[in-house]
């Protein structure tokens, strides 16, 4: 079996979530290979070349592949992943933009967002917002696959030492452009890789009442997240959003204040290690997966917890 | 310009879904279908570019048993002008699906064709960028706004990082996230002159397309269950618990 990486980057660093998709890779079997497609991109190809367990890197460096369009990389991809048993990336925004357009330009029903390997061509995958976990077989010939970051553990970032190779063949569509980027700027840990994540809902009232929970993330280290009504609510941005169609997060320490715990939000995070809620509705959904549950006036309780910390 | 609107048949939004006892498949005997929430939004964004004489025509689509006229009528009733069924009782993966909509594209030519980033019942996000890669046309996903002018469409995407705005020529490719607008609900007299509407019926192979599915779906079951939880009195015994016996901070 050889299997086909396809890096998470921003062109100077490589994502987290590159390495939790090498290790899935790694369940599955075979040579690994890594294909970092970007502008500029030395940098993360580097960065691909120490990860532990890796055979090669591949390097498509060329203009049009510096933001990710769906509409260059994808082919780029279904002309080197022909080669390979299995494609594998990460189930990011970027991962399931571009990889079921590479999938179908190789006549491959992919598998999204897999959660385990059950073998070489059998996968686990949540469907349903999370309520039902299907165990899914492929009978296609190459096996295009996104992976689900918060499921696998990250691969060693360091002690590799993969060849690296360029890659020449540029593909560009012509059809699209990149205009513009509004990226959420934080000195706070990620989201997705966070060890706690402190997460407001609707009961926040608005987007000034964050700031309580963004002085709790600052003395544990945490992420700040928020359920989709806070979002829609307009009191924080999207990159903020925990649940079926955000992100996904598995934390040590999830605390969710004023969420009402809608299944949506719940496929979100139901994996984190140690759930709290605060809430002021004792029957609110979210004390059913809460380990430690307050039901209090999160208006007093967070204060409070501020102060305790 | 010629929209077109795909939309899928799923189970509500509200309903809770269970594994049958056997684990073969989900047990959704009996339970409410609606309109995918995404493709509600789809059909929404199509109604509101035909108000602002952007878009002159809305065709939309589903596919699947005959039961998928329901979601063809609501779309009706919604504003769209007239709609595609392609029945099959077929299981439809992704693939079929964006196959059977290349094949209509081709067909219709529409300028743009908008639907739901996923559906909520497979998960899957995929059949937009699919659709993409059969036709050849540029794919905006996840889309926060859509602005049409001057023969390309600017769409702004909800991103890991943030947002991004990416430029595409016509004829394009739209998927829907859940921020690009609030659908509206179907007035009655809506829903009476959607009966009218014509709906023209097709199948899979009407349109050349081989739909066997590729993947086989060996087993479902719930997932892991929490523990249920505690409740305590106060602040002070939560920290302590989160010390002491989480050991989590």
């Amino acid at each position: 079996m050889s299997i086909l990486v396809i890096a998470e980057h921003d062109n100077a660093s490589l994502k987290g979530a590159t390495l939790n998709t090498v290790t899935a890779a790694q369940s599955i079997g075979g040579d690994i290979d890594v294909l970092v497609a970007g502008a500029g991109c030395g940098a993360a190809a580097e960065a691909a070349a120490k990860i532990s367990g890796v055979n090669k890197v591949l390097v498509a460096d060329n203009a049009a592949y510096g933001h990710q369009l769906a509409e260059n990389v994808a082919p780029l991809i279904a002309e080197i992943g022909k080669a390979y048993t299995h494609i594998l990336a990460p189930a990011t925004t970027t991962g399931k933009n571009i990889m079921p357009r590479a999938a179908a330009l190789l006549d491959v029903q992919p598998i999204s967002d897999i959660i385990s390997v059950e073998s070489a061509d059998t996968f686990k995958r949540p469907v349903y917002a999370g309520n039902v976990i299907a165990t899914v077989q492929s009978a296609d010939v190459t096996k295009v696959i996104t992976v689900r970051g918060t499921a696998f553990d990250a691969a060693a970032g360091e002690g590799g030492s993969a060849a690296v190779e360029a890659v020449d063949t540029a593909h560009d569509s012509g059809v699209s452009s990149f205009v513009g980027e509004e990226l959420a700027k934080s000195d706070r840990p990620e989201l997705t890789a966070a060890k706690v994540v402190i997460s407001g809902g609707r009961g926040m009232q608005n987007g000034e009442n964050f700031e309580m929970l963004y002085k709790i993330a600052d003395k544990l280290g945490a992420a700040v997240g928020a359920s989709r009504a806070a979002v829609d609510a307009g009191f924080v941005p999207n990159d903020m959003q925990v649940g079926q169609t955000g992100k996904i997060v598995a934390p040590e320490l999830y605390i969710a204040v004023g969420i009402s715990g809608a299944i949506q939000h719940l496929a979100g995070m139901k994996d984190s290690k140690v759930i709290v809620a605060i809430n002021k509705d004792e029957e609110a959904p979210i004390f059913q997966v809460a380990d430690y549950g307050l039901v209090a006036d999160l208006f007093e309780a967070v204060p409070e917890l501020d102060g305790k910390l | 310009m010629k929209v077109l609107v795909a939309v899928k048949r799923v189970v509500d939004y509200n309903v809770k879904v269970r594994p049958k006892a056997d684990g073969s498949d989900v047990d959704i005997a009996n339970v409410k279908m609606s309109i995918n929430p995404f493709c509600e939004i789809a059909v929404e964004e199509a109604v509101r570019l035909k108000e602002k004489g952007v878009a002159s025509e809305i065709v939309v689509v589903s596919m699947g048993p005959k039961q998928c006229q329901e979601q063809i009528r609501t779309a009706l009733a919604l504003g769209a002008d007239r709609g595609i069924h392609v029945e099959t009782d077929a299981e439809l993966q992704p693939l079929a699906v964006a196959k059977c909509l290349n094949a209509l594209v081709a067909k219709e030519s529409p300028e743009l064709v908008i639907m739901g980033k996923q559906s909520i019942d497979g998960d899957n996000n995929q059949t937009g960028q699919m659709l993409g890669a059969l036709s050849g046309l540029p794919q905006g996903t996840f889309a926060s706004e859509v602005n049409v002018a001057d023969g390309k469409v600017a769409v702004t995407r909800e991103v890991d990082g943030g947002l991004q705005t990416v430029s595409l020529s016509l004829p394009a490719i739209v998927t829907t996230d859940l921020r690009l607008n609030e659908p509206r609900y179907a007035k009655l007299p809506d829903i009476m002159k959607a009966k009218r509407k014509p709906v023209e019926n097709v199948s899979p192979e009407d349109l050349g397309v081989d739909v066997a599915p590729r993947t086989k779906t060996l087993k479902v079951e719930p997932p892991a269950q929490r523990q249920a939880g505690i409740k305590v009195s106060d602040v002070s015994e939560l920290v302590e618990k989160l010390k002491n016996e989480a050991k989590v901070i």
